[in-house]
């Protein structure tokens, strides 16, 4: 570097000085609780250890492969796979109709969408306890319309593909209103006399929908996809109330928590899952990064 | 001209456009508004039912009988109001440092010189893509060898480094006319003075923002509050509710497990519905604009 200038290097170091002082401790914070344990979790993986005991044996790749051989570890998978694509597809379709519901000059529209946006930033406990009340058989609001329907209230909490239903069903009840604003705020800016020149062009509605709104969206489309399985494969809250030890719900950040702090108090499996887990979602998100940016003039 | 705008109007109120907007615009979005309000409806009228109204198989709407036993009853199940103070102390407190920081950092990043600021933001950005709970296991592992197991601060430290505020902020600061510093940098103001007197001001639809999703984050938080804590005088409100639930739902006391709901389900809502374009803009950054 040419600048041998003493005036500028002092600058430059008092400047270096300040950035510390003012990026510093976040920077601290970000390394010792964010970064420190990637690497430790590498570690922990490859060990044979039980949560709380002093003493560990090496066990290799056991745990990893444990992870995608043993009949726990692809229940897991079967587990996540479902309950991520179920959620997904479901938040989007239903949030797509009620965005396209809410996509009308109307008064009252900017209620609605408060309304149906609310449960998504609503504490997971107290949705799935409210949850809890109305899916119980027996004194649940749901079993009572059932029953005055002449049908009976399916057993949501022994049966495992029942309780997973219903964890899904809650999932998308909290999260559907974030899908439908964000696509509510698509529809909103695609350009008017689009919709006018297709409708000029006697496009029935459904051919508008298909031909001229659905492409348009689809870097919103991209967008949700992506986030919206980001946050099912994190969904922890409502499945930890609803189903306290599992049963039939092991996603894999719920079975993270039951193995490592649950009943099985497994930490080198559990070290296991969060290092897997931790590259599945780096992955989808590196490659949303990429692929948005270059498309986001599309948007 | 008048003609057409006549023509317009009784059109806009004949009966079948009237018929058709209520179907089309209408009707769906009160269909969702059921689905989305009933059951938080359901929770506030059954907290102040008696369990006799619970325990009923003709359930009515409204309690025939209203009573404030259920949050008597949760008061003495759990301690609530050290319960509630934790979860105020916590929410405050990790709110108020972490947007600090995230303020501070954007603000290093955008206006002060350092050559490795890109590595800097890189390496910020890699945490943002790093899910929390990979990191459950060592963090546990860190705060009890800190001796911060059923305390406060190690409910709150692990979570400040803060990621997503700083990158929001970054983006905003990168908006800011530069000229505006440098005439304060002229009139020999400090990156201090430059900061709380100029970019802040100007910025603070964003830091609102920003301090808004951090609060109801931190509020419900469960997963690391549940892990960190097993004594019942340090839990917060979301874990003191997980206990609550364990002890009273094989009983079906769900009076008493709907008035807890409300505690901590309520304030978010009264502060959703007061502020709810910062936190709904906050919540869906990067997909608007």
């Amino acid at each position: 570097m040419p600048t041998t200038n003493p005036h500028r290097s002092r600058r430059r170091r008092r400047d270096a000085l300040v950035f510390l002082a003012f990026a510093g401790p976040n920077l601290l914070l970000i390394a010792a609780f964010i970064y420190y344990p990637l690497l430790s979790n590498l570690f922990y993986s490859t060990l044979n250890w039980r949560m709380g005991s002093t003493r560990a044996t090496n066990a290799g790749f056991d745990n990893y492969v444990r992870l995608f051989t043993s009949p726990a570890g692809a229940e897991m998978w079967r587990v996540t796979i479902t309950f991520t694509v179920v959620t997904v597809l479901a938040s989007m379709v239903l949030g797509l109709l009620v965005a396209l519901a809410l996509n009308h000059r109307v008064p009252g529209v900017t209620a609605g969408r408060t309304a149906i946006f609310a449960p998504y930033v609503l504490s997971g406990v107290g949705v799935g306890m409210v949850w809890n009340f109305i899916f119980d058989p027996q004194l649940g609001v749901l079993g009572h319309v059932l029953r005055t329907l002449g049908a009976r209230s399916p057993e949501w909490y022994l049966d495992g593909d029942l309780a997973l239903v219903m964890v899904m069903i809650v999932y998308v009840w909290k999260n559907l209103g974030f899908c439908a604003v964000v696509f509510l705020a698509g529809l909103q800016s695609i350009p008017k006399d689009l919709m006018e020149a297709a409708r000029i062009d006697r496009a029935g509605a459904l051919r508008r929908f298909f031909r001229v709104t659905l492409p348009l969206l689809s870097p919103t489309v991209f967008f949700l996809t992506v986030t919206t399985i980001l946050s099912s494969m994190q969904a922890f809250d409502i499945l930890k109330i609803m189903t306290p030890s599992g049963n039939g719900t092991n996603t894999i950040v719920f079975e993270l928590y039951l193995q490592g702090f649950g009943p099985y108090q497994n930490a080198g499996y559990a070290a296991a899952i969060s290092v897997v887990l931790f590259v599945v979602l780096f992955a989808i998100t590196a490659f949303q990064m990429r692929y948005v940016e270059k498309r986001v003039h599309y948007a | 001209m008048s003609a057409i705008h006549v023509s317009e109007w009784r059109q806009a109120f004949s009966r079948r456009n009237l018929a058709a907007t209520v179907a089309g615009g209408y009707l769906p979005i009160l269909i969702a508004m059921a689905i989305i309000v009933l059951p938080l409806l359901w929770m506030a009228v059954a907290s102040f039912k008696p369990a006799g109204e619970i325990i009923t198989m003709q359930p009515t709407f409204l309690p025939q009988e209203p009573t404030l036993d259920n949050y008597r009853h949760v008061a003495g199940t759990v301690p609530l109001l050290t319960v509630l103070g934790n979860s105020l102390i916590v929410t405050i407190v990790g709110s108020v440092i972490k947007v600090v920081l995230a303020v501070t950092t954007a603000y290093a990043l955008v206006f002060i010189d350092f050559r490795f600021k890109n590595a800097v933001f890189l390496a910020i950005l890699v945490a943002l893509m790093v899910p929390p709970e990979a990191a459950l296991l060592p963090n546990y592992m860190t705060i009890s060898a800190l001796g911060g197991r059923n305390t406060l601060w190690g409910i709150i430290l692990p979570g400040l480094g803060t990621a997503f505020g700083t990158f929001l902020l970054r983006q905003q600061f990168k908006t800011l006319p530069k000229d505006l510093l440098e005439a304060a940098a002229l009139d020999g103001a400090g990156h201090a003075k430059r900061l709380w007197r100029i970019v802040a001001p100007v910025s603070a639809p964003t830091i609102a923002t920003v301090a808004l999703v951090t609060i109801v984050g931190e509020w419900n938080s469960f997963m690391w509050p549940l892990i960190i804590t097993d004594s019942v005088h340090m839990m917060t409100l979301p874990v003191g509710l997980n206990l609550l639930q364990s002890i009273e739902g094989q009983t079906g006391s769900y009076g008493y497990l709907m008035a807890g709901a409300v505690l901590v389900i309520v304030p978010v809502l009264v502060v959703f519905a007061a502020l709810q374009r910062f936190i709904v803009s906050g919540l869906t950054q990067g997909a608007v604009k």
